[in-house]
């Protein structure tokens, strides 16, 4: 297996931290170590420039927007901005483990189209001069949940289980940036996914059967078009809680967010409603390898989650 | 005389400096939190607050704060070694001259009883200390214009800042070389404390001083023979060495003292000695008379915030932060902004910036121009639309709040201020973007009407020019004299109108009257760019309504790029406004 850097974007050390620590915990568990990327702003003195913004060896100091909120407006700062971590990825050798499903559809969005334009991928290599870096196309991006599939793989998951959930229906929520456009995200079928239902089974738990399973968490209106937002999350929530599910599943910040945060405040406006929370998906995972509540962030949810528990056998 | 009046001339203007800077800290009204604070509210809000803190066991967390924090600056530490290490030059070095050297009146002389400027220790370290603060200097220098750190802006106060530290140390060490030659200042102290009235014994003195401690001497000249040199040693050994270090003491100095040799005597006959001590205590009070007005004030500020930083991170979560004292503490924190650049190296907009140019993209850059904001010196129109780009183009990744060295919270400045801004007026596009999902977090802090404003505001510009639409009886009139721009995706054309797309859109199926809600639904925009009407295109509501969720273009048979080309008709719009 090739090293993996962690892009953490800039929601969850802002906002989800606990979906880099359940992560990184996992992982660990797992045996994947990903490598702290240093700064190569100048090589002299590069130990100088060894920050760490977040704790453990998470190092996001050299990464930076992954351009997904500027590809509304200005699509160049979109690609240099997304182009400018690859950058930073291959020059230090490693590839690429994305938490978040936007940052991951981002990254892959500019890597297809520096792939499928030279003069493009020119024009922007000569934006990225200044800081020193020049992208070739040697770098995997990967979403957590690709790695946990198809590096670490199913059947070595179900190994290292040490405890299952039993009766417990998951609503697994994809995020759209991960599985569209599908000719450039590869991340599963994008009409019929099971990549994610997969790995929830895996813990013990049903992954539920429901009809807006694939689709908008709502999160990209939010702060533009609020009741929009918030409606399409409703829809959502409601189909989830028809089908049976205790928890929805996410595995992207936004996602989360929306089904965490907002739910939250939606729920507080709305005393009919019937909330279902979301557990992250290595939150979920963690807790069947053994991993303490504290290490995974449970207490760190918006919505009490700390009720899934009840279902590990 | 001249001292005496110049000195207090100073302290008066930086006393009433200080006093003003403080006041300000409670009448300057930043951003949307302190709309609703008054002045006495704020005092009354803070001292209570500060009160409660340094009568409590909370007085430990200031404790820890102002050693680890303000001492030995381990934030600074934190991000980078270099720049501790000048920062902690300047900073000890110049406190300890200030206090052993400056202050020796009031300082040194109480502490130590054996104090006198020209015996050791108190002679070696003030030039050590120094040679510290100008070591610093050089590697302020060196980070600014060679090394030239990324996003690192030097502005006229920073070079203030190190013009005035530089003078004031070279002409403190160029005053006590010349001193080190300075015939004058030679008879003056043997008149003074030797007491010597023989002239043969002086001149002895005289040659032992010029052979061994670089005294440039009008009257003898190397080579000496031994027997002078031996009276002097004597007469040197009886009346100057119990109150003065040798010279080679004062290191800095004495290296300087042989550069001037040569011109040394000629330099005393000048009086060049009262020069440069006239530059040297005019540049001293000048800096401490500027310095309320200056960035020097972070001495006083960033320990402030630094502080408030500590407390602030032990209430977290325990209690809601108040207005009045969170309003008082951004009026100060933009005081204590030292224009270091650690956030704007750390920014995640940075490409952004590097790619629009806007400077105001960066914290840093923000953190200027708020301060003349708060001071009442607005900004002009177009410099006021790049100042609200600049605070709207930000990740909230709040990476700027971890690292910077005076714990300045830059997230919640940014939240307060962006929405104070945005509300004033103008249309700017970014807020139709994911860059307003922050905002959309914390909405229900403001109140529904004001907070939904400027998002309509800017919508009317961008969107809604399709009245001919909403008039079944008016035929659209189709524009042959419009272009598509080559920046569109030319795949619309493969569109034959099968509505997969619009069939498949959640924005679609979440309104029982979609064409009222949204405009034009996806399909109708590609017919709209099939027929060469991108205005019309661009002014649907929809563009702006897209979840980006590429349901559409999954599903559309044609491979019609529809999400693609909805992102990209948005650009064209964010350009337009933009220009307008």
């Amino acid at each position: 297996m090739k090293n993996y850097t962690m892009f953490l974007g800039c929601n969850i050390p802002a906002r989800v931290s606990q979906y880099a620590d359940a992560a990184m915990a996992v992982l660990r568990k797992l045996g994947v170590e990903p490598v702290n990327i240093r700064s190569f702003y100048f090589p002299m003195i590069a130990p100088y420039y060894s920050q760490h913004v977040s704790a453990d060896n998470l190092d996001t100091g050299d990464f930076n927007c992954c351009g997904y909120p500027m590809r509304n407006t200005d699509e160049l700062a979109f690609l240099v901005s997304a182009t400018k971590n690859l950058a930073v990825a291959e020059r230090a050798g490693t590839d690429i483990l994305v938490l978040c499903k936007c940052c991951y559809g981002s990254l892959k969005k500019a890597e297809y189209m520096l792939q499928e334009d030279n003069a493009l991928k020119k024009d922007i290599n000569g934006r990225l001069k200044g800081a020193g870096l020049k992208y070739e196309g040697n770098v995997q991006i990967r979403h957590l949940l690709s790695v946990l599939y198809h590096e670490i793989g199913v059947s070595a998951l179900k190994k290292k289980v040490s405890s299952k959930f039993k009766k417990l229906n998951i609503a697994t929520h994809y995020g759209c940036h991960a599985l569209r456009p599908s000719n450039i995200t590869q991340f599963d079928n994008p009409v019929a996914p099971t990549l994610f239902d997969e790995l929830v089974t895996v813990t013990g738990a049903s992954s539920v059967d429901w009809n807006t399973r694939l689709e908008c968490c709502g999160a990209p209106q939010m702060g533009i078009n609020d009741k929009l937002s918030m409606d399409l999350t409703r829809k959502k929530l409601a189909d989830a809680a028809q089908s049976g599910a205790d928890y929805l599943c996410t595995a992207c910040p936004y996602c989360h967010i929306q089904f965490d945060t907002v739910q939250q405040q939606m729920a507080a406006s709305d005393p009919d409603m019937q909330p279902v929370a979301s557990i992250l998906y290595p939150q979920l995972l963690g807790l069947c390898l053994g991993i303490s509540e504290k290490a995974l962030g449970i207490h760190l949810n918006h919505l009490d989650i700390t009720g899934v528990k009840s279902f590990l056998s | 005389m001249v001292f005496n009046v110049l000195l207090n001339a100073s302290l008066i203007i930086f006393a009433a400096g200080l006093t003003y800077k403080v006041a300000t800290w409670f009448y300057y009204r930043v951003g949307i939190t302190a709309e609703d604070t008054s002045i006495v509210g704020r005092i009354i809000a803070v001292s209570r607050h500060v009160l409660g803190i340094v009568l409590s066991e909370r007085i430990l967390i200031l404790f820890k704060a102002f050693l680890l924090d303000v001492l030995l600056q381990v934030r600074i530490l934190k991000q980078d070694k270099l720049r501790w290490l000048m920062h902690m030059l300047i900073f000890w070095g110049f406190m300890l001259l200030l206090l052993m050297h400056a202050l020796d009146d009031i300082v040194s002389r109480k502490l130590f009883s054996g104090y006198y400027s020209t015996v050791n220790p108190y002679f070696f370290l003030r030039d050590f200390f120094g040679v510290m603060v100008l070591a610093g200097v050089g590697i302020a220098l060196y980070r600014r214009f060679i090394l030239k750190v990324p996003r690192l802006k030097t502005n006229a106060m920073d070079k203030y800042a190190i013009i005035i530290l530089a003078v004031i140390m070279l002409s403190g060490l160029l005053l006590e070389g010349l001193r080190i030659t300075s015939h004058s200042e030679f008879m003056y102290m043997v008149n003074d404390y030797a007491g010597m009235g023989d002239e043969q014994e002086i001149l002895a003195l005289e040659s032992y001083w010029v052979e061994k401690y670089g005294l440039a001497s009008p009257n003898v000249r190397p080579p000496f023979d031994s027997a002078t040199l031996d009276a002097g040693r004597s007469a040197h050994e009886m009346n100057c060495m119990d109150c003065h270090a040798p010279a080679q003491w004062a290191f800095a100095s004495f290296a300087v003292a042989g550069f001037l040799k040569p011109v040394a005597v000629i330099l005393d006959k000048i009086k060049g000695t009262d020069f440069l001590w006239y530059v040297h205590i005019i540049a001293c009070f000048f800096g401490l008379a500027y310095l309320p007005f200056s960035k020097m004030l972070h001495i006083f500020t960033t320990p402030i915030s630094l502080m408030a930083r500590a407390i602030s991170e032990d209430d977290e979560g325990t209690s809601a932060p108040d207005a009045a004292i969170a309003s008082t503490r951004q009026a100060m924190e933009l005081d204590a902004c030292t224009h270091c650049g650690t956030c704007s190296l750390h920014c995640s907009a940075m490409m952004a910036y590097e790619v629009k140019g806007n400077e105001y993209i960066l914290p840093s850059e923000k953190m200027m121009v708020l301060k003349r904001v708060a001071s009442g010196k607005e900004p002009d129109a177009a410099e006021m639309q790049a100042v609200i780009e600049g605070i709207y183009l930000c990740t909230n990744c709040d990476r700027c709040t971890v690292v910077c060295p005076s714990g300045i919270n830059l997230k919640d400045l940014w939240i307060n201020v962006r929405e104070d801004l945005v509300r004033r007026g103008g249309a700017e596009p970014l807020i139709l973007s994911q860059f307003s999902f922050v905002r959309g977090l914390n909405r229900h802090k403001f109140d529904g009407q004001a907070y939904a404003e400027p998002v309509e505001r800017v919508r009317k510009v961008v969107a809604g020019h399709f009245e001919s639409l909403n008039n079944p009886e008016n035929p659209i009139a189709l524009n042959d004299t419009e272009t598509t721009p080559e920046s569109v995706d030319p795949t619309f054309a493969y569109c034959f109108s099968c509505q997969n797309c619009s069939t498949v859109c959640p924005v679609v199926g979440n309104y029982e009257d979609p064409q009222e809600s949204v405009g034009l639904l996806p399909h109708q925009i590609m017919c709209c760019l099939g027929l060469g009407m991108v205005e019309m295109a661009k002014g649907a509501s929809m563009v702006y309504d897209c979840v980006t969720c590429y349901q559409c273009q999954e599903h559309c048979p044609q491979k019609v790029k529809v999400a693609d080309l909805l992102y990209q008709l948005r650009n064209l719009a964010a350009k337009d406004a933009n220009a307008a």
